[in-house]
């Protein structure tokens, strides 16, 4: 009974409504019917797990694979420690429990090692998570950023046993994503600065940097990044394609990022500058201890937000020649023995990054709302 | 009294700062230019723009060209043995129009979806949220690939293609049906030009608009009647193993169009949505006790409130479409980055291609943001203007 005076609410109260319903009840049906039926009886998913390690990390030899659990541990371990300070509890569960889901759908295709190798590598997470609640909070605060970047160096030094041109797959892409976002950002927070400093030529050329750049379509800074690149080293030495690659991301995020740092400066009140002077902070000290503070964590969602998007966008990588995940797809299809299975391939990816960008934005929502955006 | 000694005074520092500064930046663009330059001499192939006015040597499936016929600038398709600018017009020639078409039909999808996102129907409701989250959070690249290669080129062949409304979709492409000219077109042809003028005209000038437009409506079917059948429709028919009549979109053409479409309006749907959810619950209220309904409401009280909010982040998106159609590199349709390509491959000039690509991108990026704050201008409240 409660059903139907729902359905007569939310679904039929009124002609129109009804029949919006009725349409769209058939197109869905019509179109539904026809993907289940596609597929569960056309489609030939048996591609996915027959190409599972080229997906998820290209062409790297499979002998050195430890490199790549090792190098996982170490990034999760950091996720961890960074979890264990700055997010409450709660959290922690859904997210376990989003890994969990995810691990169990992907037992049948892994290798035993890999089973291995994944639960490895969510311990060290979970480790890490303990430590960093069981010593001091404002230690471990402090201990933050030095953790980050030792980490990150001995994660690369341990991928690096093998050369860059063989990593590949859902690997590469997440590796481009972290070092264009991190090397973006310092270059989009200075030219944020810079757009609105007082002083004119600075201002001037910050602000023509950041309209050039986003005037103009990814896939053209990143070629420019292509052909200017190598004509800055001695002929004989040879640039990697993924740090070619990364250098346009870089250019191009630090514009995008900029405007948005940009807005949350704008939104600090002329007040915190002028007492700041007043407590006699110099104007570095106000930059970095009063103003982007509050900056920034206006601006949070926002700055996820552009991940999200190099997140996505290093599909483009595909058009340059660097094997990231979509291209991958294209070797895949380019085999004689999976032809024409371009939709199972394609639907494939599309749900790998569905799951990235849906899970990066799940947090974005959650830290919004830990933080109080819009509340206080 | 004590001065305050030269370098701690923050003007002079400020001043110091700006010189050294606008130095670095003049001596680091000075280095790299010249870098590049000994680069490329070093590598045998020194920076020049001649190459423009040679013969490109290749050909483009679609799309028009500007050259001089028998002393008279026509518009013709592309040929091999056109000069490389002549390449470069016809990809810009192809961008515009997949980018013009884009804009026009995301604007509809995406204010059809976002309409949606707030309807009181459940079904409508969940449905646009589902679409929104899952275009969104999916790279356009792999949109783009899935629509071209997984849905278009799967299309049947077109003897057993379907038609629908006098279209024909099909894997060589989707058939609609096109007004061309017929036998009173050259009659007609200046009442045609007078009656855009005339709405151009009331566009811009709003005082006298609707006599303008009115007048332009006038020449319009005026001359309809006077010159007689100016324009005929060519229906699109199977023979055989061809379409005869009506307008060809090829099938990288649909692709683009359908992926950028469907991607742009995800995002729009998030505008439209955003702007009606931030007028205030009483503005529905007090059209609702006016008695209006539903739709009357939107049409009269809520969009044109919402306008105003929708319209610089429109204008974004129709900025990033227009600069996501360079993905159409990805399956072949020849758009400006796709022709370049082919350009840089030719002739070797990759720098100097993607100067002018660049330059051409940004141009028509300043192209669509001045269009759009004209309009802003005409829609934002009196007194709001800053």
């Amino acid at each position: 009974m409660r059903a139907l005076a729902w359905m007569k609410r939310n679904l039929f109260n009124g002609v129109w409504n009804t029949l919006l319903t009725l349409v769209t009840a058939y197109l869905l049906y019509a179109v539904g019917r026809a993907i289940l039926v596609w597929a569960f009886t056309e489609a030939r998913w048996q591609v996915i797990p027959a190409n599972f390690r080229l997906f998820m990390v290209g062409p790297f030899p499979p002998e050195a694979i430890w490199r790549v659990w090792v190098a996982l541990a170490i990034f999760l371990a950091l996720v961890g420690f960074t979890a264990g300070v700055v997010v409450r509890r709660r959290y922690l569960g859904t997210a376990a429990a989003v890994a969990g889901v995810l691990y169990l759908l992907a037992f049948p295709v892994l290798l035993p090692s890999s089973r291995l190798g994944l639960l490895a590598a969510a311990f060290a997470g979970g480790l890490a998570w303990l430590l960093a609640g069981s010593i001091a909070p404002r230690l471990a605060r402090r201990l933050l950023a030095p953790v980050w970047f030792l980490g990150t160096l001995a994660a690369i030094q341990v991928l690096s046993g093998v050369p860059s041109q063989r990593w590949g797959g859902l690997l590469l892409t997440v590796i481009a994503t972290f070092f264009a976002v991190v090397l973006a950002f310092p270059l989009g927070l200075l030219l944020a600065l810079g757009r609105t400093s007082k002083m004119p030529v600075i201002s001037l050329l910050s602000t023509l940097y950041i309209e050039l750049v986003r005037g103009v379509p990814l896939v053209t800074v990143l070629f420019l990044a292509w052909i200017m690149v190598p004509l800055f080293v001695p002929e004989d030495f040879r640039v990697p394609q993924l740090v070619r690659g990364i250098a346009g991301f870089v250019l191009f995020a630090a514009a995008y990022l900029a405007e948005y740092v940009r807005g949350g400066l704008q939104g600090v009140s002329r007040g915190q500058w002028e007492a700041a002077w007043a407590l006699g902070l110099s104007g570095f000290q106000t930059v970095v201890f009063i103003i982007l503070p509050q900056a920034l964590r206006a601006v949070i969602p926002a700055l996820i937000g552009q991940v999200i998007a190099i997140f996505k966008d290093t599909s483009l990588f595909v058009i340059i020649g660097i094997m990231d995940l979509l291209s991958m797809a294209q070797v895949v299809l380019s085999n004689p023995k999976f032809l024409g299975l371009e939709r199972e391939v394609y639907l494939f990816v599309m749900f790998v990054y569905f799951l990235g960008a849906a899970s990066l934005s799940f947090l974005s929502r959650r830290l919004e709302a830990a933080m109080g955006l819009g509340k206080r | 009294m004590k001065t305050v000694p030269f370098y701690k005074n923050i003007k002079v520092l400020g001043v110091l700062t700006q010189v050294v500064v606008s130095l670095l930046v003049l001596f680091g663009l000075y280095f790299l230019g010249r870098t590049a330059y000994e680069g490329m001499v070093s590598r045998g192939i020194p920076f020049t723009f001649s190459f423009l006015w040679q013969e490109a040597g290749f050909s483009i499936s679609e799309g028009k060209t500007i050259a001089l016929e028998g002393g008279r600038i026509v518009l013709r398709p592309f040929e091999p043995s056109d000069a490389y600018w002549q390449a470069f017009f016809t990809g810009v020639y192809n961008t515009l129009r997949v980018s013009i078409a884009g804009i026009v039909l995301t604007t509809l999808l995406g204010v059809m979806v976002g309409v949606g996102r707030l309807s009181s129907n459940w079904l409508v409701n969940r449905l646009s949220f589902a679409y929104v989250e899952l275009v969104r959070n999916t790279p356009l690249l792999v949109q783009l690939f899935f629509w071209y290669f997984g849905a278009i080129l799967k299309l049947p062949p077109i003897r057993q293609a379907s038609e629908w409304f006098g279209m024909i979709v099909s894997q060589r492409g989707v058939f609609v049906p096109w007004p061309v000219p017929g036998p009173g077109f050259d009659r007609y042809l200046p009442f045609f030009l007078g009656g855009l003028l005339a709405f151009l005209l009331g566009a811009f000038w709003s005082r006298g608009r609707r006599g303008l437009w009115l007048l332009g409506l006038l020449l319009l079917a005026a001359g309809w009647l006077y010159a007689g059948d100016p324009f005929v429709l060519s229906v699109p028919e199977k023979r055989g193993f061809r379409v005869v009549g009506g307008a060809q979109l090829s099938p990288e053409f649909s692709a683009v169009l359908l992926a950028l479409v469907v991607y742009t309006a995800s995002y729009i749907a998030e505008i439209v949505r955003g702007a009606i959810q931030s007028l205030p619950k009483g503005q529905w209220e007090a059209a609702f006790s006016l008695g209006l309904n539903y739709g009357q409401t939107l049409r009269y009280v809520i969009l044109p409130q919402a306008l105003r909010i929708i319209v610089p982040p429109l204008g974004n998106q129709y900025l990033n479409l227009t600069k996501n159609s360079s993905l159409a590199i990805a399956v072949g349709y020849p758009d400006l980055f796709n022709v370049y390509g082919t350009i840089a491959n030719q002739s070797g000039r990759s720098l100097e291609g993607i100067l002018i690509v660049m330059g051409v991108y940004l141009s028509l990026s300043l192209t669509i943001s001045a269009l759009v704050n004209a309009y802003n201008r005409r829609v934002a409240l009196r007194g709001a203007r800053r």
